[in-house]
């Protein structure tokens, strides 16, 4: 409960405890994963008593879930959701797909390492991963945000030309893509 | 230091909506949870999210009006708060109930609604579009019936006061039996001011992504949280006040309202949703009859 530089305040850890407690996530359901989410939140595994709950757009959401391979053509549509969310936002990788590309190593058309493109603060290996897996993943989530570790959003914000030039390489120059959005 | 003691009892009433709302909102999710076999969020889980929606950061700038129309929908909450006496014969929550109070509510209770409809419709999004056109549907449906029971209870009790009301029903005994159309064509209407299922087809999360919210996140969320938790406790004590004679304690409060509030949720539970032109044609049906032999048996006897 230290104000020095190297813990959080008190003020962090009352907004981060009620952030951990209460995440909502935005399913992204782009590849076989997103097979995955519903029983994970419904009856079985019931995701809930976690406060872990679903967001209907970008805008409510603080988890993108990313269940499984991107095409080059999803991760322009995920890049614009990601930056459509409101700080603090996390990202989980979900699926061995988003780690190194899985079954798709050898893809012409699917990104490999989703971490060059979006912040990844958590990922759930596995092809699939259970229900029970997605929800472990939740609580290491958990946990890093009630260490303050969950610093995405901030990484991205820091490296943005980083990032940039890596969206930019595997999307093309001439994809009237990422434009500069007018919120 | 009149003035002193009545700003306290309304910021205290406020305070008071605001915790009681957001603990029935909570009950809910807890009760839904347990129909569905599943454990379910604690009890406190949506004090959690609003405190989060809240601490978020908020960068979206559409106009002017996405700005105000939470506001407006909070504002409305409070307005209408204010003007409902919460205990009978209290001195500490008077706050501005006066005579003829109740076409004055009919009135507020609609201006939230039509607040967040301008604002969702600057965000341009479509999906919001079409749930404010639901909405407004929607409650073209509703009032009928609502305002065909307040009038019955206005001709016979030839008052327009909550208060001359209440003070009514200590006499004759509560109107819930004395006028059970009446209460009958209210507590229908009641499932279409709450939007729980089957008339959740505002929000309808899985077909419109939420609909006139859907571009409102972080502080916006929060304070459409909040003002909808404080108009839920509104409402149930409207309906205390109007049919169950009010209450002259916070226990019989509670207890009454959330049977109260237990209705529609529990119809919801084992409910699917409406489509818009289905849910409008429901209101118009049993429950305007409803209405209409309340008006009727007001007149006649």
């Amino acid at each position: 409960m230290v104000n020095d530089k190297n813990s959080q305040k008190i003020v962090d850890i009352i907004q981060n405890f009620a952030r951990k407690h209460s995440l909502f996530v935005l399913a992204y359901g782009t590849g076989c994963g997103a097979i995955e989410i519903p029983p994970t939140m419904t009856s079985r595994y019931d995701a809930e008593r976690f406060g872990i709950r679903g967001a209907a757009t970008p805008r409510q959401a603080d988890v993108l879930l990313i269940t499984g391979y991107l095409t080059t053509k999803t991760l322009k549509r995920v890049i614009r959701v990601y930056e459509q969310m409101q700080d603090p936002k996390y990202v989980i990788g979900f699926g061995s797909c988003t780690i190194n590309g899985g079954m798709y190593w050898d893809s012409y058309n699917t990104i490999k390492v989703l971490d060059k493109y979006l912040p990844v603060d958590i990922y759930i290996n596995g092809c699939m991963p259970r229900p029970e897996a997605v929800i472990e993943g939740f609580i290491k989530l958990q946990k890093k945000i009630a260490e303050g570790r969950a610093d995405g959003a901030k990484q991205y914000k820091e490296n943005f030309e980083w990032y940039r030039a890596n969206q930019k390489k595997v999307l093309g120059p001439t994809t009237p893509h990422i434009q500069e959005y007018n919120w | 230091m009149d003035i002193l003691i009545k700003i306290l009892g309304a910021v205290a009433t406020i305070i008071i909506a605001f915790v009681v709302g957001m603990l029935y909102g909570g009950l809910n999710r807890k009760v839904t949870a347990r129909v569905q076999n599943r454990v379910g969020p604690p009890f406190w889980q949506n004090y959690l999210d609003a405190f989060k929606l809240v601490s978020k950061k908020t960068s979206i700038h559409h106009g002017v009006m996405q700005h105000l129309g939470p506001a407006f929908l909070m504002v409305s909450s409070i307005g209408t708060l204010l003007f409902i006496p919460i205990l009978k014969g209290n001195n500490w929550f008077p706050n501005l109930s006066f005579h003829g109070d109740l076409i004055f509510l009919l009135y507020l209770m609609v201006f939230g609604s039509l607040g967040l409809a301008l604002g969702a419709g600057q965000t341009g999004n479509p999906n919001s579009a079409i749930g404010v056109t639901r909405g407004l549907s929607q409650m073209v449906g509703f009032e009928i019936p609502w305002v065909m029971a307040l009038v019955a209870i206005m001709i016979q009790y030839h008052t327009t006061s909550i208060a001359d009301i209440m003070h009514v029903q200590e006499v004759h005994g509560w109107l819930m039996f004395q006028k059970p159309f009446a209460f009958i064509a209210a507590i229908l209407a009641m499932f279409g001011m709450f939007r729980y299922s089957p008339f959740d087809i505002v929000g309808a999360p899985a077909e419109l992504a939420s609909g006139p919210v859907s571009e409102f996140g972080g502080k916006y969320l929060g304070l459409m949280m909040s003002s909808g938790s404080i108009f839920a406790f509104v409402k149930l004590t409207l309906y205390t006040d109007l049919f169950l004679g009010g209450a002259s304690n916070f226990i019989e409060l509670l207890v009454k309202t959330f049977l109260l509030y237990m209705i529609p949720v529990s119809y919801g539970l084992v409910s699917p949703r409406y489509r818009t032109e289905q849910a409008v044609r429901y209101f118009w049906g049993w429950p305007s009859f409803f209405g209409l032999l309340a008006i009727l048996y007001s007149v006649i006897f």
